[in-house]
């Protein structure tokens, strides 16, 4: 019996992803667990895995194709000697976001899979509309499955684009690029990826529906550092057992052990009740080449140094690789964005909703400092805390940004 | 005592008015045709069928004159005159009956009459009175009234037909004999076809036109071709010309033509005046209706009804293009209208226009200069038929293929043909645009090979990568 192999939702809040590419091609065996394609979402690349045995019949939508809804079919799995159906009675209602120009027409099915097609005739997620009206909906940017066909059989035609276009139908992505009038010449166009319109639609509704306050703080990280030298002493040189912590890795435990003692900042906002975490997940703001990924610390308030670095090491390369699961980079209850290996004197981040705060670290740099009544050198770094106000009222935000504070400049208690 | 009320009344029986009745009854409705004359209108019996027959008897006539290349050698050739006529007389009754049989056995009755309205009765149904020719009269009643009346030439002072010098297409349509000099005004798709008919019986023939090409709704670069294959055939051309006052003397008339403010008289046997047409709106009691009239016209809304409920005009009467399709869709539409079913107007740009003149000239869509002028960046391409291999071999090299495409989204913007057989085949074109068919999926299409509609392939390739063969 030939079954539908489904567009996938790798996570909660996926409800599309492009189909970046098939490992496997038509006709091929496959097994249990074998990877079939990649699939792209918002932060990463993710594998589909088949559960069943069989062969690759058809694949349905192809290579590289955009915004595939979840539960799209993607592919037919048949049996061994099974004839291919050109398409199966969908198993759920289509979703409207389809992009189902690129699903196959229905077709009469063969005879051996279409007792449920007879009973109910097979309903297509497909959109029928005319190559015109396909195009000029590309240029235009108009999604098609918002658009209303009033040709033979509902086909959608020109006319029925372009007064979708003039009545403001929703478009794909309202892209400030398709109406920007850009001089000839002197740029250049770059369509966004999956991950920018990620980024640009959360911190903009992060950023403009969060009450945002910053408080700063300086913290001298000498004897962090020291601490650090010491501990990195211990570590063999080579082997699985080495280790080699960062500043960061201890920033992550110290942010974990300050959120512990100051526990109001580890809370998120909901319209009806304040949520307040009882573990410590750290998001740590990763850069990847186009753009910016948060993988997750689990529980850092119950690791150890070693382990936080550890898993923030892989964490951060797999990132890189775009390998990372979504449940390792969705979720999290407080953030921290590192930019002092960029020198920076300081700077504040935008908070990652839904959580309530998110902490800004700057650059080390050696500076005067008084001490009692001498002056003295010593390694300061400018710390910014961005708090949700509706979450955290600003005495909090300075209660925790001291207990921050004390924790760095008096790191022993990262190691118990 | 036969029925007298009908969900449907259609006055007049041409393409548009049968084809309202046939679908009409199709769909269940009772209906009646009202006809004063002929059942199929000028089409069947003045315009399109009589015309066909006679260009192919004379397209006989040119081939058996042009045998040579071919190898053939013919001596003696001729053909009786009243022969050719009777023919196309024919072929006329022929396809009548065929209405007449079609509508009986849709069981359509034939009211054989004048119809015109005449008010409601007493429950708001529509009154048509049909007076026969001996004076007879009876009313039908109808929920709905179809009006498709048609049209007749248009004549201009001076130019009435006479029945003997000056005709109009329906003497041009019966000659008794082959006038030996002829003269013809006006060279749209009437007065080149019967340019061609006679230029190829052998008559000497002036093409006379205002305009300053051949064809003037057609493309420029058509109507230049065609104007140069006219010339090639021994059809003299004038262009941009002004007509003075004709001036007959006994069985010769003078025709005074001014072009470029040169002066000349032109004397010929017979002089045939093509000038256009004008609707048949008089008689048909609109007055006390809120029927609008315009230049001959009725204004009717995209669904072909008219200011006043109930009534309908459609095809020649409703307005241009003058083309028996166009009514008989115009006449599908209004009827399934009537029946409640949902249909799409009619897009002007989507109706082919077909002239039978030798070469013969097909087109949909924009022209060129039109695509232009609407404010299009267009994409052209344009295949000659001296390149096309069945064209060749067929010894009909004259023609050219041209497309005109919206260069933003592909969409075929109109399509013109000049050359043989180009009638057959602007349907491609016509599909093409009616579904929406951008360049890239005529590009992907495989024409047959050898056939003269490669080239429509190659002009559709010209106007982006390039032609293959040219």
């Amino acid at each position: 019996m030939a079954t539908e192999i489904l567009m996938p939702a790798l996570s909660p809040t996926m409800t599309e992803g492009t189909l970046a590419r098939w490992l496997k091609k038509e006709g091929d065996t496959v097994s249990a667990g074998d990877v079939l394609a990649e699939i792209e979402t918002d932060k990463a690349t993710m594998e589909v895995e088949t559960v069943d045995e069989g062969v690759l019949g058809r694949i349905l939508i192809q290579d590289g194709t955009q915004g595939v809804a979840v539960n799209t079919p993607i592919a037919i799995l048949v049996e061994q000697g099974e004839a291919v159906p050109d398409s199966l009675p969908p198993h759920k209602a289509p979703t409207p976001s389809a992009p189902a120009q690129e699903a196959v027409p229905p077709a009469p099915v063969k005879a051996a899979v279409t007792q449920a097609a007879q009973t109910q005739p097979p309903k297509s997620t497909r959109i029928v509309a005319s190559p015109l009206a396909k195009r000029i909906a590309a240029q235009k940017n108009i999604d098609l499955a918002t658009v209303k066909g009033t040709g033979p059989h509902g086909r959608i035609v020109r006319a029925d684009v372009e007064s979708a276009a003039k009545a403001g139908a929703s478009t794909l992505s309202q892209l400030p690029t398709a109406t920007l009038p850009v001089a000839e010449g002197t740029v250049q166009t770059v369509p966004h990826s999956g991950m920018r319109k990620v980024i640009a639609r959360r911190l903009s509704e992060s950023k403009s529906t969060i009450p945002h306050f910053y408080v700063s703080v300086d913290v001298e990280l000498d004897a962090l550092l020291a601490l650090r030298s010491q501990i990195n002493a211990t570590s063999p040189a080579e082997g699985p057992e080495s280790f080699k912590l960062s500043v960061n890795d201890m920033l992550i435990k110290a942010a974990a052990v300050a959120l512990k003692r100051v526990p109001a900042v580890n809370a998120a906002f909901t319209e009806d009740a304040m949520i307040l975490y009882d573990d410590v997940d750290i998001s740590i703001a990763v850069s990847i080449p186009d753009g910016l990924i948060t993988p997750i610390v689990k529980q850092a308030n119950k690791k150890g140094l070693k382990q936080i670095s550890q898993e923030a090491k892989d964490l951060v390369k797999r990132a890189r690789a775009g390998k990372l699961k979504p449940e390792e980079f969705q979720g999290g209850t407080f953030s921290i964005s590192n930019m002092g290996m960029y020198g920076v004197k300081e700077f504040s981040a935008i908070i990652n909703p839904p959580q309530a705060g998110i902490l800004a670290i700057a650059a080390g740099r050696k500076q005067p400092v008084v001490k009692g009544n001498e002056i003295a050198i010593a390694t300061v770094m400018t710390v910014t805390l961005s708090v949700d106000h509706r979450v955290v009222d600003g005495a909090a935000a300075a209660e925790w940004l001291s207990a921050f504070r004390s924790v760095v400049e008096a790191p022993l208690s990262l190691v118990i | 005592m036969s029925q007298t009320d009908f969900d449907i009344l259609v006055i007049g029986g041409g393409p548009g008015g049968y084809v309202a009745a046939l679908r009409a009854a199709q769909l269940g409705l009772s209906v009646a045709v009202v006809e004063a004359q002929h059942l199929g209108g000028i089409c069947l019996n003045w315009g399109c069928i009589p015309t066909k027959a006679l260009l192919r008897a004379s397209e006989i006539n040119h081939l058996l004159h042009d045998l040579e290349p071919y190898g053939f050698k013919a001596e003696n050739v001729s053909f009786d005159f009243a022969k050719v006529v009777a023919r196309s007389r024919a072929v006329s009754k022929q396809l009548a009956s065929g209405v007449a049989h079609l509508l009986k056995k849709a069981k359509v009755p034939v009211f054989n009459g004048y119809g015109k309205l005449a008010g409601l009765t007493a429950d708001k149904k529509r009154k048509v009175s049909v007076t026969a020719k001996e004076g007879a009269t009876t009313t039908l009643t109808a929920q709905h009234v179809i009006l498709a009346t048609g049209a007749r030439a248009r004549t201009l002072p001076g130019l009435e037909p006479d029945g003997n010098l000056i005709w109009s297409y329906r003497e041009a349509l019966v000659p008794e004999t082959l006038p030996k000099r002829l003269l013809v005004i006006g060279s749209g798709a009437i007065g080149t076809e019967f340019a061609s008919f006679y230029r190829n019986m052998g008559s000497e023939v002036t093409l006379v036109e205002v305009a300053p090409r051949v064809l003037p709704v057609e493309d420029e670069d058509i109507s230049a071709l065609a104007k140069k294959s006219f010339e090639k055939q021994g059809i003299k051309v004038l262009t941009s010309a002004k007509i003075g006052s004709l001036q007959k003397a006994g069985q010769t008339v003078t025709v005074p033509v001014e072009v470029a403010g040169k002066q000349q008289n032109i004397t010929v046997d017979t002089v045939i005046s093509a000038v256009g047409i004008v609707g048949n709106t008089e008689n048909l009691g609109l007055e006390n209706t809120k029927v609008v009239v315009e230049r001959t016209h009725i204004v009717t809304d995209a669904l072909c009804r008219t200011g006043e409920p109930g009534v309908y005009a459609i095809g020649d009467l409703a307005g241009a293009p003058w083309l028996a399709h166009k009514a008989s869709h115009e006449a599908v539409m209004c009827v399934e209208a009537i029946a409640g079913k949902k249909v799409h107007p009619l897009d002007p740009t989507k109706i082919p226009g077909c002239t039978y003149c030798r070469p013969q000239v097909a087109s949909v869509g924009l022209t060129e200069s039109k695509a232009r002028d609407a404010g299009y960046k267009v994409r052209v391409g344009k295949f000659p038929l001296v390149a096309n291999g069945k064209a060749l071999a067929m010894g009909e090299t004259d023609g050219l293929i041209k497309t005109v495409f919206d260069e933003v989204t592909g969409e075929l913007l109109g399509a013109h043909m000049i050359g043989a057989e180009v009638t057959e085949m602007i349907q491609g074109y016509v599909i093409a645009r009616n579904g929406e068919l951008t360049e890239a999926e005529l590009a992907e299409t495989v024409f047959p090979h050898p056939t003269i509609s490669e080239s429509m392939h190659e002009a559709v390739l010209a106007a982006y990568d390039g032609a293959l063969h040219f």
